[in-house]
This record gives structure tokens, C-alpha cells and sequence, in this order.
């Protein structure tokens, strides 16, 4: 019991993690240009399968520097021609833009690629168990996974602190609507923060990839879950984007793991007539079962009690 | 300021209905031309293709009544069209069973029915907020639905779905609905009323309201009106539409399965929606009809076409915002005050190197999709009839050229004709004040 | 109670934003029928207490009574319905809806049409015939058809005030009506308010002295978020503190 506890806080802590390295460029770049970028997951997409075909000619490590590279690149591009051309039509144009982006990116990867996930794997420099906790193994690129997103923050953190660009980032997160008298050089910014968290999406991917299935449907399943930490959290707070990821990344993997049922908790189902199939589906379902919706009931219970998200200062 | 005269205001609104044919000429025509159309395109295909058409007349007008009307954007629309699709197959499957002696017309009424009410459940959590956070929670919403539907598996019938005979029901004047044309008929008068009802809602009070909310919600407070509420209504009348038309589709195909409420459903609504044009009220018309009609179409040339309404989605988005209605609508005051041929031909100067782009890129589509998914088949292919390999390195420049040259005259022909238009504005603006 | 409640009452309303106290301790009432105006230098408040009061800002002291009722921290459309409409320094109205259904849309909820969707807006002839009357007054009857958008600057500004006398509300909150306009406008917004203002309780934001002494009954003056000085015009304009801290660069 110990065993499994402490194998899926570990495991809770690292979704977390690469939650986080997500949603933080969504949330500064939602501060900044009013955006929420709704094909955040596809550059994330983009990352594994670009990490996956760079690791089959030059091996992962090409691939986790290229790869979130190459997917920078393009979201600087995607900043420059796209979402620059249709910021004047507003905010809900922006938003579809994204949308639609995300669906061209999931038809290209399917086109490419295929629909069937394809075989990334973990480099064999990191395929072993890195300790044992009684008698479960925990593998050491998971290990390497943690340390990469945490290596990741601490850099950022810097950026943040000790840079111009970073002092920006930081007004923008703070005062919002300041942003637009910042100066001249603020296309360049919004630029630079754009192709960033594009990139550091795509090093979520590039590490995730291997541990994970890769495979065209990877963004359609992991995107909606990014929004609900985004809003779960506060829309625009970074700290709230951070307790939402760890959160999110602790209930599911934990519920996972879980066989619970109500049937299970309170025997069996006293038959009752046409209903009992029905409400059967629901006494029956395992916990595990569930794991998928409950980011998505976390939401609506947030909205419930606390519209603006656990740290929240904006309406909308 | 009293010595501004009153009554020489010609078109001040009256209040007073001119005649029948003034107020309502728009919807007989419009009815005439749904009573004659299955005459008109008689085919199997045709048909089926317009029982579609109708259900997402329906379907898009509905989520206009957020998007367009009230400046909502919501990516969960398909829940209340599946919610009541799934409703209304299984109040027939009920009927039949229990023999209840109720006409298949009427079941749209169920999906209706069930999509208010869950308008009004899911509304209640989705509109205490508004803006990008509105439309965060929809998406939330659609997936718990969706995701919730794989777990409750008798209602919503898994991967497959629930099936239900449509011919099974009382029939009421020896309308059996086996065949098809009589669907066609149900459908066509379904979206005949379900479209005059959302047209008379933009009408009233509350419709004009929305409007408000949407252009400047924040003022809306300020003249009395409660933003919240506004949106709830505005949800749920959505979702009774939306749930009819869900109806009407479980009708049309005997069946439906949870991909009828995901975010793809979800996704196809607001595509036709915008494509068509969320300003006017027969922009969703136009896209459903156009999109359908893309569908049925671009499905039998190519097995990417979802790929190619992505791309069409994008370039509307930027380039056309106010899609094709709006488009039109923009050529209105040109072609009253007679000034369209000013115009007409830097349209089709941009028309020609636009196609020749899109020739281009798709070619490279295509290349690219014969060279990844048609692996087996080789690098043997044909487009427009022109056959090639598709990994020599010939018809790659030719895309290539096609696609950067094209773009380029393209951009420089639409500068052209943008100011072409602005001058040939101006001139009618000029010539309706006139001397 | 032996007089009537004001119409309305500040009393010791504060509002801070972070550390920063915008608004500091203020009292003020204004008697029904009154012709009020605040006045001050740039950053006093102003606009930040006309927040406060129609319920865009919630105060984080002291309390707002409108006829003895406290409406502080309500919501804008309660206070609204419960008769105190105002108007916007910076325009605000609605840009895609044409001249005429601005104005009518801020005449539906006090005809107590409020979210009726099942009654065809055209055929409300008192919405009609008080939407025309409002034009009228705000002189825009010849844009009726024009998206509000497009009107000029000073059009806008007439909407403005359009909107906020639409509703028949019995107290009017003008924020700086005749800001940027013409002489000749200001002429004619300034009998347009006194026109529209009788029997009815106004309180204005008007940095035009001229405005303010023609159609004020009281003069407050707002400084550095407190109220220096609340009295008739001229006694205001003699006020010594007042001339040192505002009017004596205005006016003198």
C-alpha cells in the first residue's frame, strides 16, 4: 500500500510537472496577448513526434534539442503570420485561429505519421531502474523526466528575475492591461514569449514521448485538460497554473491506481427493475475508470465555489 | 432643436407591418423552395446530402444564437445536439416498445426538450463567467460529457452507439418514413419552424438585448440588465435548438453514438458557422448548406479533406472574419447605388492567382499524403487527371511555384481590390446623398 | 424622520486600489431635485466615486444610501433598477447596433420589458415613441439607421447622454458630458441637461467652469480623494481653500 502511495505521488508529481511546463506558457502568454492558445498541445504533439524522428537518425538527445527548437521556431512564425494578421479582428478571432491551427496540426501529424502511435523510445543510456521502493523498480528516465522540468523552472526563474524581457513578463502577469504601452520593441516580445512557450511545450513532449504513447490524438486528449488547469488555476496566475498542475497530476494518477467503486464500497446493487442497467454503470465504474473526468469535475466544482479559480484575481 | 422636423424621416421604424408580402416574402420563398428542391435534385445522394443540410441549418443557427447574437464562444456546442439525438432515439425506442401512440413528427420535440434542459444545467455552471474563460468551461463541460458517455454504457450504447427504427411508430396519414423524401419533408419543416422561431427571437426584446451584451457587455449593466442572466437564456434557448436538431439527425440515421457530442461535432458547428458568417442571420445558413456540401464532396476526391476544412477555417479567419455573408453583404451597398462593376474585376484579378495558390498547396497535400499514407501503392499518383511520381522533384517545384507566386499576386491583387472597393464605396456613398 | 432622505448619501465611502487610497472619507448628500457637480484636479477621484456609486467599483469602506437605502457594493443593473443611471467619461456605448436600438435597448428594461422573448420589439409602441423623443432631444434622429460606431466623436457623446436619460431613472450620474465638444454642442448639451433634469436629481463631473457654475445648485470639490468644499457656486468660488488647491489656476 506504502508502495503504491509513494510510486504514484512520484508519478503525480512528474504529470504535474510536465503539466506545468505547458501551462506556464499558455498562462504568460495568455497575460500577455489576451490569447489562450488553444493549439498549446499540438506544439507539445509536435515536440514527440519531431523528438521521435530526430532520435531515429541522430538519437534523443539530437532530438530534445532540436525538436523543442524546431517547434519554437514555428510558433514564432505562427506569432508573426497568423495570430499578428488576426489580433485586429479581436480576441474570439484569435481564439479560433488556434482552434483551427490545432485541428490542421492533429490532420498533418495524422498524415504524416499515421494514426497509430509510433515506436519512441526511451534512450537506452536511461533504460534502468533507477532505485527500488520494496519491490517496485522506478525507472530512471522518469527520474530524468522530474529533473529536466525542474531544471527547466529553475532556469526560467532566472529569466524571469534577472532579465528586461523577464521584467516585462512579469508586468504583464501583474498588470495585464499595461502591456500595449510597454513600447515599440512589444511585437518582438510577444514573439519571442510566444515561440518560447512553444518550445518549452515541445520539451514536455520531446520527455514525455517516450514515457507516454505518441501518437496523433496525444494533443486532442491532453489540450483540454491544459485549459482546465489554466482556469482551475486563475486565468493569468502562474502560481495558481502551478497548484492546479500538481493538483490535477496528483487526483488522476492517484485515482488510477484506484479500484474503488461504489459497488465496491457498499455490495452489490439490490436489483431494482429497467433502471438497475443504467444505474448500474454508475454503482459499477471503478475510480480508475473515472480517472479521465475528473480533471473536468474538478472544473465544474471550482466554478461553483470559487468562479475565479483558486488564485484567481480577474473576472475574465 | 425644435425646428427639427418630425415626421420627413422616411424609414423611421414604424411599428406598422407593411403587407404580407413585404414582411413575410423572404419566408414564403423560402418555404416554396424547400417544397420544391427534392424535385429539383432528385438523386439518392442529393437528397441524403440536403436531410443533412437541414439538420445543420438547424444546428448552426443555433450556435449562431451564442456566437453571433451574443458573443459567445462555446466549443460545446455538440453535447446538447447529441444529448438530443440520444434522447429522442431512445423516447422512440419507448414508443415502439410500449406502444404509445405518438407520430414520428413530434420526436424532435424530445431532443428539443432534452436539450433545453440540459442548456439550463450546464448553463448555470458555464455562464457565471464570460469571455475566454466561458469558453474554457464549455470545452470542460463537452469533455466531462463526452468522456461520461463511454462510462454509461446502457444509455449511450459505447462505441456503437444506440440504434432505433424510425418506421416503427403510429403512422399518421400512411406517412411511413421509410423512404427517404418523406424524412426530406419532417426535416425541411422542422427547419422551416425551428429557423422563423430563432429568426423571431432576434426580434423581441431579449434578442436585442443579446446584441447589447455581446457589443459591450459591461454598458449592459449600466441600461439594467444582468449580463449572467442574459447569457443563461441565451445558452439555453441555444441548447432547445441544438437538441432538436440532434433529433432530427438520430431520425435521419436511425442511430447515434458519442462522437456525435464531442469536441469533432463541436468543432464542425462552429466551422460552418463562422465560414457562413456570424454577423447576419443567414450567414449559418449559407455555411451549413456550403460545408455539408464540401463534406459529401471532398470526401469522395480526397481522403484528407478534414485537413483542407481546417485550412479554409484558417484562411476565413484571417482574411474573411465576417465570412461569406458578410462578404456579400458588403458588396449590398455597391450594388444598389450601381457602382459593382468598379469592383468585379480586381475580384476576379485576385480570384485567379488565389486558385492557382490553392492549386499549389493542395498538390503539395496531396504529394505529401501519397508519399506517407500511400506507402504501399508507390509514388505513382494523379492530380486534376495530370499523372506524376510524387517523389520526383519536378512537380514539387511546380507546387512550390504555384504556391509562392500565387500568394504573392494574390496579396498584391486583394490590396488592389480592397482599395478599388473603398473608392467605389465612397462613390456610392456619395451618389446616395446625392444633390 | 422629520425631512426626507436624500436622494442620495455618501458617507465616509473609501475605496483603495492595493495600497494606494483613491478615495478617503467621503460624505456628501445631495437633497432630491439638487443640481450637483463635483469638480477637481486631474486624479481627485472623480470618476473613481462615480464608479463607486453606480456599482462598477465595490467600496472598501463606508457606505452609499440612495433614498436612505444602502446600495454599496450591489451590482450596476440593481442600482440601475432602483432608479440612478449614469453616463461614461470615455464613451461607452454599443458599436455595432445601430443608433436607434442603442438608444431603445436602454428603454426596454424601465418599460418593464426586461428579457421578454416572446414579444416582437417593433410592435412595442412605447419603446418606440420614447426612443424617438430621446433622439430627438440628443438630436441624432437623422442617424437612426448609422451602427452607433460610426457616428462622429461629439455624436457619440450625445448617445451617451442618451442612454443614460433613457431610462427615465430618477437620479443622473453625468460623467464630464461635454468633454471635447464644440462650443455651439456645449451650448446645447447644457440645455439639454437642464432640460432633461428637472425634477430629477443630477449629479455631473465637468471640468468646463462655465458649465458648471451655469447649471449647478451645489458645487463639491474632490481633492486628492476628499471633499474640500460642498456649497453653492458662489460660495464655493470664494472658498479660499478651494482657490489655492484648484480653482485659483482655472478660473483666476
Amino acid at each position: 500500500m506504502v508502495e503504491i502511495v509513494l510510486i504514484s505521488a512520484l508519478d503525480g508529481v512528474l504529470y504535474g510537472m510536465l503539466l506545468f511546463l505547458m501551462a506556464s506558457g499558455l498562462t504568460v502568454i495568455f497575460s500577455m496577448m489576451g490569447v489562450l492558445n488553444f493549439a498549446h498541445a499540438s506544439f507539445y504533439m509536435l515536440g514527440a513526434f519531431f523528438g521521435f524522428q530526430i532520435s531515429r537518425y541522430l538519437g534523443f538527445w539530437a532530438g530534445l534539442v532540436a525538436a523543442p527548437l524546431l517547434v519554437g521556431g514555428l510558433g514564432t512564425v505562427v506569432e508573426r503570420y497568423g495570430l499578428r494578421k488576426v489580433h485586429r479582428h479581436g480576441h474570439v478571432a484569435e481564439l479560433l485561429f488556434t482552434f483551427g491551427l490545432a485541428f490542421v496540426i492533429e490532420d498533418l501529424v495524422e498524415m504524416v505519421w499515421g494514426k497509430l502511435p509510433v515506436d519512441y523510445r526511451v534512450p537506452p543510456s536511461l533504460d534502468f531502474p533507477a532505485f527500488t521502493i520494496f519491490s517496485g523498480n522506478y525507472p530512471a528516465f522518469k527520474v530524468f523526466e522530474l529533473l529536466t522540468a525542474i531544471a527547466i523552472f529553475a532556469a526560467l526563474l532566472l529569466v524571469v528575475k534577472r532579465t528586461r524581457v523577464g521584467l516585462i513578463v512579469q508586468a504583464a502577469l501583474s498588470h495585464p492591461d499595461m502591456v500595449g504601452m510597454l513600447g515599440h520593441n512589444v511585437d518582438r516580445i510577444f514573439m519571442l514569449v510566444f515561440g518560447v512557450g512553444a518550445g518549452l511545450a515541445a520539451v514536455a513532449g520531446v520527455i514525455a514521448g517516450p514515457a507516454l504513447v505518441t501518437q496523433s490524438n496525444m494533443a486532442g486528449l491532453l489540450g483540454p485538460i491544459l485549459f482546465v488547469v489554466v482556469v482551475v488555476g486563475g486565468l493569468g496566475s502562474l502560481s495558481g497554473a502551478f497548484l492546479a498542475s500538481l493538483l490535477i497530476g496528483l487526483v488522476q494518477t492517484f485515482a488510477v491506481a484506484s479500484n474503488a467503486s461504489l459497488a465496491g464500497a457498499f455490495g452489490d446493487l439490490v436489483p431494482s427493475g429497467w433502471l438497475q442497467a443504467y444505474v448500474g454503470d454508475i454503482w459499477n465504474v471503478t475510480v480508475a475508470q473515472v480517472a479521465p473526468i475528473l480533471p473536468y469535475l474538478l472544473l465544474v466544482l471550482i466554478l461553483i465555489f470559487r468562479p475565479r479559480g483558486l488564485m484567481g484575481t480577474r473576472e475574465s | 432643436m425644435s425646428d427639427i422636423a418630425r415626421p420627413p424621416l422616411p424609414g423611421l421604424p414604424s411599428g406598422r407591418a407593411g403587407g404580407v408580402l413585404a414582411t413575410y416574402g423572404v419566408w414564403i420563398a423560402a418555404a416554396v423552395v424547400l417544397a420544391v428542391l427534392p424535385h429539383v435534385f432528385a438523386s439518392g445522394l442529393a437528397l441524403t446530402a440536403m436531410c443533412l443540410m437541414g439538420t445543420m441549418i438547424i444546428f448552426a443557427l443555433s450556435y449562431n444564437m451564442l456566437l453571433g447574437q451574443t458573443g459567445l464562444l462555446s466549443f460545446g456546442q455538440a453535447v446538447f445536439f447529441g444529448l438530443g439525438g440520444f434522447l429522442t432515439v431512445h423516447a422512440m425506442n419507448v414508443a415502439e416498445s410500449g406502444g404509445v401512440p405518438l407520430p414520428l413528427a413530434v420526436f424532435p420535440l424530445f431532443g428539443g426538450v432534452a436539450g433545453l434542459a440540459f442548456g439550463v444545467i450546464f448553463g448555470a455552471v458555464s455562464t457565471r463567467r464570460a469571455g475566454t474563460a466561458f469558453a474554457m468551461i464549455t470545452l470542460g463541460v463537452a469533455e466531462l460529457v463526452s468522456s461520461s458517455a463511454l462510462i454509461l454504457r446502457h444509455f449511450f450504447g459505447g462505441e456503437e452507439g444506440v440504434t432505433t427504427d424510425r418506421t416503427g411508430l403510429v403512422h399518421l396519414f400512411g406517412l411511413t418514413f421509410g423512404p427517404q423524401i418523406q424524412v426530406y419533408y419532417l426535416i425541411a419543416v422542422w427547419c422551416f419552424v425551428s429557423a422563423a422561431a430563432m429568426y423571431a427571437l432576434t426580434c423581441t426584446p431579449f434578442g436585442r438585448i443579446c446584441n447589447a451584451v455581446r457589443d459591450n457587455p459591461e454598458r449592459a449593466g449600466f441600461i439594467g440588465y444582468d449580463t449572467q442572466t442574459v447569457r443563461f437564456i441565451s445558452f439555453s434557448l441555444s441548447g432547445l435548438f441544438a437538441g432538436i436538431a440532434g433529433g432530427l439527425a438520430a431520425i435521419n440515421f436511425e442511430i447515434m453514438n458519442a462522437a456525435q457530442l464531442g469536441l469533432a461535432q463541436s468543432g464542425t458547428v462552429i466551422l460552418m458557422t463562422y465560414i457562413g458568417g456570424v454577423g447576419d442571420f443567414v450567414g449559418p445558413i449559407i455555411g451549413a448548406i456550403l460545408v455539408t456540401y464540401l463534406q459529401v464532396a471532398l470526401s469522395d476526391v480526397t481522403d484528407v479533406w478534414q485537413l483542407y476544412f481546417g485550412l479554409l477555417f484558417i484562411g476565413m479567419v484571417i482574411f474573411v472574419p465576417d465570412g461569406i455573408a458578410g462578404l456579400l453583404a458588403r458588396q449590398r451597398p455597391l450594388l444598389l447605388a450601381r457602382q459593382l462593376h468598379r469592383v468585379a474585376p480586381f475580384y476576379a484579378l485576385a480570384l485567379v492567382p488565389g486558385l492557382a495558390a490553392i492549386t499549389g498547396l493542395s498538390m503539395m497535400i496531396e504529394m505529401t499524403n501519397q508519399l506517407a499514407v500511400h506507402v504501399s501503392d508507390g509514388p505513382a499518383m494523379a492530380f486534376l487527371y495530370v499523372p506524376f511520381d510524387a517523389d520526383a522533384p519536378l512537380p514539387w517545384l511546380v507546387a512550390a511555384t504555384l504556391l509562392a507566386a500565387g500568394t504573392w499576386l494574390f496579396l498584391r491583387a486583394a490590396r488592389a481590390a480592397r482599395h478599388a472597393y473603398d473608392e467605389a464605396l465612397a462613390a456610392s456613398r456619395a451618389r446616395g446623398r446625392g444633390p | 424622520m422629520t425631512s426626507p432622505a436624500p436622494a442620495l448619501e455618501l458617507i465616509g465611502l473609501r475605496k483603495k486600489f492595493g495600497a494606494m487610497e483613491i478615495i478617503r472619507g467621503v460624505n456628501l448628500a445631495i437633497p432630491s431635485g439638487e443640481r450637483h457637480a463635483v469638480i477637481g484636479p486631474n486624479g481627485a477621484g472623480k470618476s473613481t466615486l462615480f464608479h463607486l456609486v453606480s456599482g462598477r467599483y465595490r467600496p472598501s469602506g463606508g457606505s452609499i444610501r440612495l433614498r436612505g437605502e444602502d446600495i454599496a457594493g450591489k451590482a450596476p443593473q440593481l442600482i440601475y433598477r432602483r432608479g440612478l443611471s449614469r453616463s461614461f467619461q470615455v464613451t461607452n456605448i454599443f458599436p455595432r447596433l445601430s443608433v436607434w436600438e442603442n438608444v431603445r435597448c436602454a428603454t426596454l428594461w424601465s418599460m418593464g420589458y426586461k428579457y421578454s422573448f416572446w414579444r416582437n420589439v417593433e410592435r412595442l409602441a412605447d419603446a418606440r415613441r420614447r426612443t424617438e423623443e430621446i433622439l430627438a432631444e440628443i438630436n441624432l434622429l437623422d442617424r437612426w439607421r448609422l451602427p452607433a460606431g460610426m457616428l462622429t466623436y461629439a455624436e457619440q457623446r450625445a448617445l451617451e447622454i442618451g442612454l443614460a436619460i433613457a431610462g427615465n431613472a430618477d437620479i443622473l450620474l453625468l460623467d464630464e458630458p461635454t468633454a471635447g465638444m464644440s462650443r455651439a454642442e456645449t451650448e446645447r448639451v447644457v440645455s439639454l441637461i437642464r432640460r432633461v433634469s428637472e425634477k430629477r436629481t443630477l449629479l455631473m463631473i465637468e471640468h468646463d467652469m462655465g458649465v458648471v457654475f451655469d447649471l449647478a445648485d451645489r458645487i463639491s470639490v474632490l481633492v486628492y480623494g476628499e471633499v474640500i468644499a460642498s456649497d453653492t457656486p458662489k460660495r464655493v468660488k470664494a472658498n479660499a481653500a478651494v482657490q489655492q488647491a484648484y480653482l485659483g489656476i482655472e478660473v483666476a
